[in-house]
């Protein structure tokens, strides 16, 4: 193949993941933003996704479609329904702390893996994909499933948005992010938000992973790389800042993707952790957001 | 003017955003006088002596400390010339031992035995029979003193008490002047104080602080009849 | 303070007592057991210098751990050094990472600190696999027999080896327990305790935090280096986040800012996972329910409630 169509290529496969991506690690990022809880179970709940879309796909009958479908409305409900408990029954007895919080979910983390291995087991398994179009390229074709991917990740952003900018429930979230105790004066329940936004962002991580597990297939241990790319994202983006999330999910996808292509994936992540580092360092806005003063 | 200058600020500024809090303030201490610092809540007290311990970074201006510019020099390390600042609200290492909140100050400036030199430090308090007591566990009062004791132990050339008697018992007030007299004979005293009576009975002189400048500087007797420091302080 | 002096020194002479005892009266596989939770349990210590006793809590000592592993493991099977030598450096090369992440991690404190901690931990794994054909990445390398012997002692011997834990065991408890009743521990803990009061009493935050974690990168490297020597492998996996979660649980269970905590909760968990292991092999399951209940019910870990509890003066 030329440079050109290769380098296309692997921009839209960088896309896709940019898309998947943005999905997961606005799900982190919220849960940062409004409850300052640094979630290191997140991956986990991409995971459960994944391993959930494989139960639900396999248990409905006729065509894939309907069983995807399913999978996608199933399957956020679950995990964020699992969130939700896993707020009320523990991060909320801790107080919120941000270093036991730390630790409480790499609990969940390892139980949540665990739980997977010993109901799902230890083999990674495909979803069929809703359909099968496939878009004829002059220099290759390419699958339409993973452009529908990219639209429905965009459409589900907008989404979030619209709830959080133009909603009640977002206007209770930024109330609850701005002062937890005035929030509290003016009648809202802050644990209910809290539950909820814990919820939403696994949930938001679960339907980034139903929605990826027809192209890369479910395992119990897939939950990894999405949360240090997540962790990436969040902060290069700037800790809790939605906008530069997404950007900056953008950018890791892309470059990710077509770096991956050209270098050693490895080499790659390397580059990419050190920078994470190095920003938060000298940094800590992130690479988007704005220095207060 | 004290004849030699302990400590001494130029045109010393800090901006919050738009707001200065502290204004151009040029300060000068005497070794060994007991200057205490009023002026209406807001004034900029608090900034201004976080400015001299090096808590705040200036905005603009100068701070000298036995003719040394040490503007540029972190908190740490002004501690280590003699500069010891007592907080506002007690900072104490609350669950820690009594005797360890004050060994951090004595083994600070370097103690031949640390056991002797923390348990007198801790003496010249009245805290000595309570070292074994954890910090937190100390009634409020104590708590200040202990407070007070950590800022002695580090036998310092100026001390800054960031209101030490706030929250105190009038017995205590009695026991907390005298021992401020008592370090008054080796070392400076910079006091923020709102408690008048306490102000002109214990001070050498006096700085009101308006509005982040300083208003009027003087004896006790001074201060009281100054007419602009009845309008804008006393509210005379 | 400086009473309970005897009961302090007779406390920990006591159990490195009971230790060299046990090795006559357990069976083979409990010796070997216990040498590895010896070795580990430093590891564990030099973790509590920084998270106990600096309030440090690091995510990422696995690098620290990796670095005398693979410092000790390289030199010795790539590089032809003799043990010696090779153990020597990898202890140098744990102070040294450590030195190295300090001075930019330690620019941040709280969870920014944990997470830049964490992301150096993950390039250094993902350095080690990257030179997969010099490292042999996940699959690892084994140390030659004939190369794990220090001044003449061969470690791969159970009886040497045992004892050899023993003596590195005793020395790092030494260690840490001179450390912690020093003037320097004494401001290790004051910072845990109240950074900017710390600094207004004159000490430097970033350096003392700085000797808090090379001083803990030197125990994490030293382990990391004698369990190179005395178990003969060599593998990414100890370099992985699973590594530096580990430490963390030890000292967690064990008692956090307690000189014995690391070695009892590095035992207790070992043998945890281990008798579990006959009923379940759910590993993960054990460790993920032990870091809750521990941030739920226990923050302060077996040692440091009896602390609480009935001995005020264990160090």
């Amino acid at each position: 193949m030329d440079f050109g169509p290769f380098l296309l290529l692997a921009t839209m496969e960088g896309l896709v993941m940019a898309a998947v991506l943005a999905l997961t690690a606005v799900g982190l990022s919220l849960v940062f933003g409004v409850m300052r809880v640094v979630n290191v179970a997140h991956g986990e709940f991409f995971m459960l996704g994944a391993v959930l879309a494989w139960f639900v796909t396999t248990s409905v009958p006729g065509p894939p479609a309907l069983g995807f479908a399913a999978a996608l409305v199933v399957c956020p409900l679950i995990v964020g329904g699992i969130a939700a408990l896993a707020d009320r029954a523990i991060l909320k007895r801790l107080d919120y702390d941000p270093e036991a919080t730390i630790v409480a979910t790499i609990g969940l983390l390892y139980i949540f893996q665990q739980a997977a291995l010993s109901l799902y087991g230890p083999d990674a398994r495909p979803v069929q994909a809703p359909f099968d179009w496939r878009l004829q390229l002059p220099w290759f074709g390419y699958s339409g499933y993973k452009l529908a991917v990219v639209a429905a990740a965009i459409l589900l952003l907008l989404g979030v948005r619209l709830l959080l900018v133009r909603s009640r429930i977002g206007l209770v979230m930024r109330a609850t992010q701005y002062d937890r105790e005035t929030a509290t004066a003016f009648g809202i329940d802050v644990d209910r938000v809290y539950a909820g936004v814990f919820a939403l962002g696994a949930a938001l991580a679960a339907v980034a992973a139903v929605l990826i597990v027809p192209i890369q297939q479910a395992h119990y241990l897939m939950g990894g790389d999405p949360l240090l790319l997540s962790f990436i994202v969040v902060i290069i983006g700037g800790l809790g800042s939605l906008r530069g999330t997404v950007l900056a999910a953008v950018l890791i996808g892309l470059s990710d993707g077509i770096v991956s292509v050209f270098f050693s994936p490895t080499l790659a992540k390397i580059l990419a952790t050190l920078l994470v580092a190095l920003v938060l360092v000298f940094r800590p806005q992130g690479l988007f957001g704005q220095r207060v003063a | 003017m004290a004849a030699v200058s302990l400590l001494s600020t130029r045109g010393l500024t800090r901006r919050f955003g738009g707001l200065t809090a502290v204004d151009g303030v040029d300060l000068d201490l005497g070794t060994g006088e007991i200057r205490a610092l009023i002026g209406p809540n807001g004034a900029g007290k608090t900034t201004l002596v976080g400015l001299i311990c090096g808590r705040i970074a200036p905005s603009a201006g100068t701070i000298r400390f036995e003719g040394r510019d040490i503007t540029a020099l972190p908190a740490h390390a002004r501690v280590a010339l003699g500069i010891a600042y007592t907080f506002q609200i007690t900072a104490i290492y609350a669950r820690l031992p009594v005797y360890d909140n004050v060994a951090l100050a004595v083994q600070r400036r370097g103690a031949a035995d640390l056991a002797a030199e923390t348990l007198a430090a801790l003496d010249r308090v009245g805290l000595a029979d309570r070292a074994g007591q954890t910090a937190g566990t100390l009634a409020y009062g104590h708590q200040r003193l202990l407070e007070v004791a950590m800022g002695l132990a580090l036998a310092p050339k100026l001390l800054i008490l960031d209101e030490p008697t706030q929250g105190l018992a009038d017995t205590e007030i009695e026991t907390f002047k005298r021992l401020v007299r008592e370090v008054a004979r080796s070392a400076t005293v910079l006091l923020i104080e709102h408690n008048m009576e306490l102000v002109m009975d214990l001070a050498d002189r006096i700085t009101v602080l308006n509005f982040g400048e300083v208003l009027a500087e003087g004896t006790p007797a001074e201060i009281r009849a100054d007419r602009a420091v009845q309008a804008a302080y006393l509210g005379a | 303070m400086t009473g309970h002096r005897g009961a302090i020194l007779g406390l920990h002479l006591g159990v490195i007592g009971a230790l060299a005892a046990l090795y006559f009266v357990l069976p083979a596989y409990h010796v070997s057991n216990l040498a590895r939770v010896m070795v580990l349990s430093v590891f564990a210590m030099g973790y509590n210098i920084a998270f106990g006793y600096t309030g440090l809590l690091s995510l990422g000592h696995a690098l620290f751990f990796a670095s005398g592993l693979y410092a000790t493991g390289s030199l010795v099977q790539l590089a032809g050094w003799s043990a010696g030598p090779g153990l020597l450096a990898g202890i140098a090369a744990g102070a040294l990472v450590a030195l190295a992440v300090g001075l930019l991690a330690l620019r941040t404190t709280g969870v920014a600190f944990m997470i830049v901690t964490l992301m150096f931990a993950q390039a250094g794994y993902l350095l080690i696999l990257y030179f997969g054909p010099l490292t042999r990445g996940d699959e690892g390398y084994v140390i030659d027999r004939a190369a794990r012997a220090v001044a003449g002692l061969d470690l791969s011997d159970d009886r040497t080896r045992y004892f050899a834990a023993l003596a590195l065991f005793a020395l790092a408890l030494a260690a840490c327990l001179a450390l912690v009743r020093s003037p320097t521990g004494r401001v290790l803990v004051a910072m845990r305790e109240n950074a900017e009061r710390s600094r207004m009493l004159g000490y430097d935050p970033f350096r003392y935090r700085l000797i808090g974690l090379v001083a803990s990168g030197l125990l994490a490297g030293a382990s990391g280096a004698a369990y190179g020597l005395m178990f003969g492998y060599v593998g990414a996996t100890f370099a992985s986040i699973q590594y530096s979660i580990l430490p963390l649980l030890w000292v967690l269970l064990g008692g956090a800012g307690t000189v014995l905590g690391p070695f009892l909760g590095t035992l207790v968990m070992f043998y945890l996972v281990d008798l579990s292991s006959s009923v379940t092999t759910a590993y993960l399951m054990v460790v993920g329910l032990a870091l809750l209940a521990l941030v739920l019910f226990a923050r302060k870990g077996l040692l440091g409630s009896l602390r609480e509890r009935a001995l005020p003066w264990l160090p």
